[in-house]
């Protein structure tokens, strides 16, 4: 039974992961480049709730709005300010500038914040703490189920925007051949732009996450960009938004079983369960997603 | 890269040379500098040696990113992971009767056969998931040695048996096989890059799939890289614990190494032999000046490294290259249209 706890446990985890990656799998999608400083725009975000939380004593969850547009704003200039050019040098000038951008972000929150760790799961009241109790040894929380039911609503959300909105329709013929999109007069910068926007604003909500359910400090970006990487590529790089989400959930799956084998290593068991999945040819689940479709 | 054919009639010979008076003159020169500076320890003072090594530290990580980054066109973000494995694995030996120097390029030499199962695993990727791929190892090697209790777990762990030197004569040796690890990796590089596979591996770097179609073995050439690199990046971990004697996983496996490399390599110049030297003394410099851990001093190295990734991508070096024709070490060939013609453009 505990097994089945910890599986429980693991999908609600991916949730949070999936939400992670969620802006990390567009951008690499649409662009093929990874943003090396998505995990520290979302610890950005996290702490712009803070800051808001400082002045008024609200729920996070009321914070995030009106930081939301920030970073949509944020992830604009981000694109057309640094990924545009380093886009036009290349596969290689884009992991340089945005890991430059990463050091940059945490040692700025280093200076302005404390090196302290921060939470906001006290603000958050009593979702943070509250649980559902199935058995005796399985319970659901309550901020678990939350971030899977977010995560969810993202993923679908986002697929529907690329798939029934005429916006999101360039963006995917963008993704296909950036070239032929621009012939029939699609401005490909501008859709970059908009991708870019939305990847960063859907890192500030897991940020917001992130800092509910966990704690968080300047340095903790590089981290989550890795779980959200592993969750990407475990869900066949980028190739299908659900794919991500699913991606995570087997992540966080493979953590909280690590997890039960021996306290001490559930991250070293997801990595290595990360490094399986590149040994199997072509990445294992993007072969069973087809399978399924 | 390739400068236009100088105006010449197409029927006259064309010279393709690599040595210049210039690139001789310099290679000697860089010779000569290295057997000047096994006088150090013996003509300055302890703090200087100790310094000089951690300036020759410096030149060998950037040199071998460089070597990964700048000829196989392979961004790692994880090459901490053999600094930190050079470090342990000198400790290690050490704590099994090795002689302490001995364990240093046992430990190099055992970083190298390490990144061989790696380089078939992490050389299926390309780009970011290559980058974020290694970077995954040196984070799972890192947690995997901050709880094993042999290795004194997450506080650290030191290299108690070089004790047995008396500091003095303990410097010098320190400071003489860094210099020694230096050089050689440095000349295995020059070496590497002047033989058939240099031109190749040039080849890799222009443009991957082009080279692959007239017949480079392109997964053997980045191997090579690869192999080399971690291989010199172990060497520059050992010498790290010789140097500071002490470490603990979080510092020695920390990402920061990395970002010391893409600073020093950027800034001096990505791809270009001679930059990742120049940009290693530029580090070093601003570490004298602006202090090892301040704030504003990595929002500066990171700040440095975008702006030279996106507006001066061949660094300081590289543009100097550019602009005046001047190669100082003579890994490329230069074309000119005659035997003895000064204006000759090359190509790369």
């Amino acid at each position: 039974m505990t097994w089945v706890n910890d599986v429980v446990q693991g999908i609600l985890l991916g949730g949070f992961y999936g939400l992670l990656a969620c802006g990390l799998a567009l951008m690499f999608g649409l662009m093929r480049i990874i943003n090396l400083a998505h995990g520290d725009l979302a610890v950005l975000g996290a702490y712009l709730i803070y800051l808001l939380l400082q002045h008024w004593h609200v729920s996070p969850f009321l914070g995030l709005l009106p930081v939301l547009p920030v970073m949509l704003g944020l992830g604009y200039l981000l694109q057309r300010t640094i990924l545009e050019r380093s886009l036009r040098s290349g596969l290689l000038v884009p992991l340089l500038t945005t890991f430059g951008l990463s050091i940059v972000i945490q040692n700025l929150l280093q200076q302005g914040f404390s090196p302290d760790v921060q939470s906001l799961g006290a603000s958050a009241g009593g979702i943070a703490t509250a649980s559902w109790q199935i058995t005796s040894q399985l319970s659901i929380s309550a901020i678990g189920a939350l971030t899977l039911g977010v995560a969810v609503l993202i993923f679908g959300g986002l697929q529907l925007y690329l798939s029934r909105t005429a916006s999101g329709r360039r963006m995917r013929a963008t993704a296909q051949d950036p070239d032929t999109a621009e012939l029939v007069g699609i401005d490909s910068r501008a859709v970059y732009a908009r991708a870019t926007a939305i990847a960063v604003a859907i890192a500030a909500i897991g940020g917001m996450f992130l800092a509910i359910r966990s704690t968080f400090y300047p340095y903790s970006g590089p981290t989550y960009l890795i779980f959200a990487f592993e969750a990407v590529v475990i869900g066949g790089l980028g190739s299908s938004l659900w794919g991500t989400l699913a991606g995570g959930i087997v992540l966080g799956v493979a953590q909280t079983i690590g997890g039960q084998i021996n306290p001490e290593y559930p991250v070293l068991a997801g990595h290595l369960v990360f490094l399986l999945v590149l040994l199997s040819p072509r990445g294992g689940l993007l072969n069973l997603r087809r399978a399924m479709a | 890269m390739s400068a236009p054919a100088p105006s010449t009639p197409p029927g006259r010979p064309r010279a393709i040379a690599r040595w210049t008076r210039l690139s001789t003159g310099f290679t000697g020169g860089f010779g000569g500098l290295v057997v000047a500076l096994i006088f150090v320890p013996v003509a300055f003072g302890a703090n200087t040696t100790q310094e000089m090594t951690t300036l020759l530290t410096l030149v060998l990580m950037a040199v071998m990113w460089n070597a990964l980054a700048g000829y196989g066109g392979l961004v790692s973000i994880g090459q901490q992971a053999y600094i930190g494995l050079g470090a342990y694995a000198t400790v290690w030996l050490a704590n099994h009767a090795v002689n302490p120097y001995l364990a240093m390029v046992l430990a190099t030499l055992f970083c190298g056969v390490v990144a061989v199962p790696l380089s078939f695993l992490m050389l299926r990727f390309r780009g970011a998931q290559f980058a974020i791929g290694t970077w995954v190892v040196a984070e799972a090697l890192a947690i995997y040695v901050s709880f094993d209790n042999a290795l004194g777990a997450g506080s650290g762990t030191s290299l108690s048996q070089i004790d047995s030197y008396a500091p003095g004569p303990r410097e010098h040796y320190t400071y003489w096989l860094t210099l020694a690890m230096t050089a050689f990796f440095i000349g295995v590089l020059f070496v590497l890059l002047r033989s058939r596979l240099g031109s190749s591996l040039q080849a890799i770097r222009d443009d991957e799939d082009a080279a692959a179609s007239v017949g480079v073995r392109v997964v053997a050439g980045k191997r090579i890289l690869f192999l080399l690199a971690a291989t010199g990046a172990g060497a520059a971990g050992a010498m790290t614990l010789a140097n500071t004697l002490f470490i603990e996983p979080n510092a020695i496996f920390s990402v920061n190494y990395t970002a010391y490399m893409i600073f020093m390599v950027l800034v001096g110049g990505l791809g270009t032999f001679e930059g990742p030297i120049i940009g290693a003394i530029v580090l070093y410099l601003i570490q004298q000046w602006f202090g090892n851990d301040g704030v504003w001093y990595l929002v500066g190295l990171g700040g440095a490294a975008m702006a030279f990734a996106l507006l001066l991508p061949r660094g300081v070096w590289g543009t100097l290259e550019e602009r005046t024709g001047l190669r100082f070490m003579p890994v490329g060939y230069r074309v000119g249209p005659g035997p003895s013609t000064a204006s000759a453009k090359e190509s790369r």
